[in-house]
């Protein structure tokens, strides 16, 4: 008799394989799914566990299904996957400088002088003071660093 | 960057400036804003003095150990003071626009106008 092809394992694999490719275009861009990636964790976990569900079925009935070598190597590779995510994301994501000279609550923002992208000269002073003395005074500034190269 | 832009409003109504800042040119910002439709101001600190002078310089991080900022939000009122920071631990968790506007408001930055 012909042995049924183990579909749960290849499953298991795509499953894993489209956890890891949507991260970055879908789950980052809201931080619910971003701050802790929770939704990808739960994919990586659908997909081990039809991984498994395939692996126990090849191994328990070999002679109904077939995936015994392909079910451990598939398994394999997705457990590495998985290990590479959850070393970027929980490893390396969270290898800052410490900032510790970075001014704090209370203190003096320092004055900066910097180009904008149509390469007029900003400074926060200059943010700060915009409007003074009338209704239309800034209250305040955010400056929000990041990393760039994008 | 992008659910700043999408809380823009938000902090116009406050009468507070977003001001992002990184070690990118002006031509790549404006490319940058052109392609991802920001409207709030993008400055280049290409030499990374401001990043510096914040100490937030993160050495060797970018392509080909360039040195890039740390990624890190503060919020500066009126006078120059600095009143609310946030240094996260971590490259994936920014603050959400969320937070920075409660700050405002618990802050009473914009009170005059609320």
């Amino acid at each position: 008799m012909k042995r049924r092809w183990n579909l749960s394992i290849w499953l298991g694999f795509v499953v894993i394989l489209s956890a890891l490719f949507t991260y970055l275009p879908v789950f980052v861009r809201f931080p619910a799914t971003r701050d802790f990636p929770w939704a990808t964790l739960l994919l990586f976990a659908a997909g081990l566990a039809l991984i498994a569900r395939g692996l126990a079925r090849a191994y328990r009935e070999p002679h109904l299904y077939r995936g015994k070598v392909a079910g451990l190597i598939l398994g394999g590779l997705g457990l590495a996957l998985i290990g590479f995510f959850c070393l970027g994301v929980f490893h390396f994501a969270r290898q800052v400088p410490p900032s510790t000279g970075a001014p704090g609550v209370g203190q003096k923002a320092p004055d900066f002088a910097l180009l904008d992208k149509d390469g007029k000269r900003v400074t926060l002073s200059g943010l700060l003071a915009a409007g003074a003395g009338t209704s239309d005074r800034i209250n305040g500034v955010v400056l929000v660093f990041y990393r760039g190269y994008w | 960057m992008r659910s700043l832009e999408e809380h823009l409003g938000d902090f116009d109504a406050r009468r507070v400036r977003l001001v992002a800042i990184s070690v990118d040119s002006p031509e790549t910002n404006r490319d940058l804003c052109r392609e991802q439709g920001y409207t709030f101001s993008f400055l280049s600190d290409t030499n990374a003095e401001a990043i510096r002078r914040y100490d937030l310089l993160h050495a060797g991080a970018g392509p080909g150990g360039k040195d890039v900022a740390r990624p890190a939000e503060f919020l500066i009122d009126s006078s120059g003071t600095v009143r609310w920071v946030n240094l996260t631990e971590s490259l994936a968790v920014r603050a959400r626009p969320g937070q920075i506007l409660r700050a405002v408001d618990d802050l009473g930055l914009a009170s005059s106008r609320l």
